[in-house]
């Protein structure tokens, strides 16, 4: 454990030699990436596995120290931390692994290979930052990551407008983070965790300042997890190639907001305003961006909305004080999701489209991919035993047991609508016939399908650390040690988790009759009623909204700007420019070559001095 | 042993004779008009010497001697000016000093 800063520089290394030397290694730049990203996964399993028995771990250096301050730099591994190596290096190896085959044939192969090194190592140095300031830097090194490859296609206008629009958004709530972390600095004197949460809990700041500091740090997960009203990026950011859409955007950097609230836990959970404001913040995202996923008719987009929701969960499930809840949902949603999101690249690598409505009936031409995505699908729709089903009824626990029974409705009402538009989206691609002609479908490679089925399993699996019925291990190790968490399991009225069960057991039944069996017309509900079809369709008009609202605010401020630019400064700028080079001129005029009129100048100038001379006395008068 | 004259017209007259050389050195196109000129300022400027010499706040003998020294170095220079514009006026065939601008910008 004492080593384990050595994990996030396997991937750098990687970064590194394919910056390097990617252009001569061309597709064997794969292996490399692969190897020292299974490197760094063997490692964080190390870790965690030494992690069960010893514990915390944290070792730091001092980086600066200007007065009597220090700054320091080091790594901490606590149950958090080592659970979240392991979940990031894990799917990061896998998409590795994934993509030599999906990215097969690219001319910047070894480039997309050098972005993934870049984008592990800085999340997994944000993952074991003991600090704020350095979770801050590692958490713009993934912006950085991000960006980079959301356009990785930077021919394509769309890519490109989608890697900015991210940048752009997160930046939105990177300034909240930023004031929150300098007012918490202000406050407490370090950026330490530990330094943060004993002025937390021995009430050396005030309430107001809890709550404050809280909510603007908040702002900064809103940004990076894509909460409601700064969420508009992440589905644009489906430009990027699908791996990257696996890894990035549904496992792990979209998942570090919640994982900045979770280690913050102590702070949210001593202010009853800040604990609120995530949950309601989660609970609409969870509802609103379900309502969207419904109608969508690209297959990434509806995984993307369906991430949204699922982080508005795992949001949710924090703001009910279910730190347990919203980490365990982290982890197997990490895992459901990329799986769905790599069967998803695997259906687009056959079948070249991304619009479901082409698609169809590809259940008997990609076997394996349909039923991988079928696991993926009901892990995600809380479909009894697998590992959704577990994680989504401890947040609606939690929701409960808070007290919010508006917000635990609502977490209802999604799950149902989880349940019936994931379902939508498997029937209309895999069942009935396909709606358009597709030649040449075929089955992924099994370096693509290899890592699906491991992702699979654990989909499967991963539910049963913390189970109401054979133990909550997950729960009562994460809470080891420190009261401020919570507890590791509630106490559970049964109901609940008959009411989700059935819940996504209807959603399923309703798109099966649409979907499946089609024994209802599919435009029955659309026709009835076309305004709520547009508005979920539309997403909201939020994008819209904005290009109304904020967009043309800029532009109309930055055209203001752009004239005072132009007559203001720029107009100060040529009167300096003129009244030199006018001088300039004279100077040059003089300078005529005759003797004569140098000796003039000359004495002229002599008794200029004397005159100054005389008049003022003297320079030592 | 005193004078009658009082230094004041001395430096008077030092002043008027540099003026005078000033004003030709500056303004007349002939190069050997020139040189006279400044040979008119340096001889101003041994009044000065001298007259500073005998009346000044310190009178000294330094400054007569001075005046000497600077005479014989005016001869030299002259001289030399000389042998430099009859070399230029071979070259160039004048010895108008506004056409020797070469120095121009």
């Amino acid at each position: 454990m004492e080593s384990a800063w050595i994990i996030p520089l396997f991937p750098l290394l990687s970064f590194l030699l394919l910056v390097l030397f990617g252009k001569r290694l061309k597709e064997a730049s794969s292996y490399i990436a692969i190897l020292l990203a299974f490197a760094s996964f063997i490692y964080s399993v190390l870790v965690l596995i030494d992690r069960f028995t010893a514990p915390t771990f944290k070792s730091e250096a001092v980086w600066l120290k200007i007065g009597e301050l220090e700054l320091t730099v080091g790594f901490e591994v606590n149950q958090l931390n080592a659970l979240m190596l392991v979940i990031v290096s894990l799917v990061s190896f896998l998409v590795h692994t994934y993509s030599a085959g999906y990215m097969k044939g690219d001319d910047r192969f070894s480039v997309f290979y050098s972005y993934l090194g870049l984008f592990t190592f800085s999340m997994l140095g944000l993952v074991l930052s003991p600090n704020l300031l350095q979770t801050y830097i590692f958490w713009e090194l993934v912006g950085v990551g991000s960006f980079l490859l959301i356009g990785f296609y930077f021919y394509k206008e769309e890519a490109k407008a989608a890697a900015k629009k991210a940048f752009i958004m997160t930046r939105i709530g990177d300034v909240g983070l930023l004031i929150g972390m300098i007012l918490l600095f202000w406050q407490v004197g370090s950026f330490e965790y530990d330094a943060i949460f004993k002025a937390v809990t021995s009430n050396e700041i005030s309430n107001e300042m809890i709550t404050l500091t809280a909510i603007l740090i908040f702002i900064g997960a809103v940004g990076k997890s894509g909460q409601f009203p700064l969420h508009t990026w992440l589905p644009d950011a489906m430009e990027g190639p699908t791996p990257v859409s696996a890894l990035i955007h549904a496992a792990t950097m979209v998942a570090a907001g919640v994982y900045l609230v979770a280690s913050l836990f102590p702070l949210f959970a001593a202010s009853e305003a800040a604990l609120m404001t995530v949950a309601v913040i989660g609970g609409i995202t969870a509802i609103f961006a379900a309502t969207i996923a419904l109608t969508q008719k690209d297959i990434k987009r509806v995984l993307a909305y369906s991430t949204v929701s699922q982080l508005g969960y795992m949001m949710l499930a924090l703001g009910s004080a279910g730190y347990v809840a919203g980490v365990f949902h982290l982890t197997t949603h990490a895992f459901f999701k990329a799986l769905l999101f790599l069967a998803a690249g695997s259906v687009i690598h056959a079948v070249h489209t991304q619009d479901i409505e082409k698609m169809g009936g590809l259940w008997k031409k990609i076997p394996k991919t349909s039923m991988l995505f079928l696991i993926g699908t009901m892990a995600i729709s809380g479909v009894p035993l697998l590992s959704g089903f577990f994680s989504k009824d401890e947040i609606l626990v939690a929701t409960w047991n808070a007290g919010h029974p508006i917000l635990f409705i609502l977490a209802v009402i999604t799950a149902f609508l989880t349940a019936f538009y994931m379902f939508r989206l498997f029937f209309m691609v895999f069942s009935g016939e396909a709606r358009e002609r597709v030649d040449n479908v075929h089955e992924s490679p099994s370096v693509m399908t290899i890592p699906m089925i491991v992702l699979g399993v654990l989909a499967v699996i991963a539910g049963y650390m913390n189970t109401p019925w054979f133990g909550t291990f997950l729960g009562d190790w994460l809470t080891e040690g420190n009261e401020l968490l919570g507890h590791g399991h509630h106490e559970a009225p049964i109901w609940i988790m008959l009411v989700a069960t059935i819940v996504s057991l209807l959603g399923i039944y309703l798109a099966w009759l649409i979907y499946g069996k089609k024994s209802i017309y599919r435009d029955w509900l659309s026709r009835r009623f076309p305004l709520a079809y547009s508005v979920s369709y539309n997403k909201w008009f939020i994008d819209e909204l904005y290009q109304y609202t904020v967009v043309k605010l800029t532009k109309g401020f930055s055209l203001l700007l752009q004239y005072i630019e132009w007559f203001i400064v720029e107009g100060l700028v040529k009167l300096v420019q003129g009244i030199i080079s006018s001088l300039a001129h004279f100077g040059s005029k003089v300078q005529n070559g005759q003797i004569q009129m140098y000796g003039a100048f000359a004495f002229v100038g002599l008794a200029i001095l004397v005159v100054i001379y005389a008049v003022t006395g003297g320079y030592f008068k | 042993m005193s004078s009658s004259v009082p230094i004041s017209a001395f430096l008077a007259l030092a002043l008027i004779l540099f003026c005078i050389g000033l004003y030709g050195a500056l303004t007349k196109r002939n190069t050997v008009i020139v040189l006279i000129s400044i040979e008119l300022m340096l001889n101003a400027v041994n009044i000065n010497l001298v007259a500073f010499s005998k009346l000044g706040v310190a009178p000294s003998i330094n400054g007569q001697i001075f005046a000497l020294f600077s005479m014989a170095i005016a001869a030299a220079e002259a001289a030399i000016g000389l042998a430099i514009l009859m070399a230029l006026y071979r070259n160039r065939k004048t010895v108008n000093i506004d056409e020797m601008d070469t120095m121009k910008h």
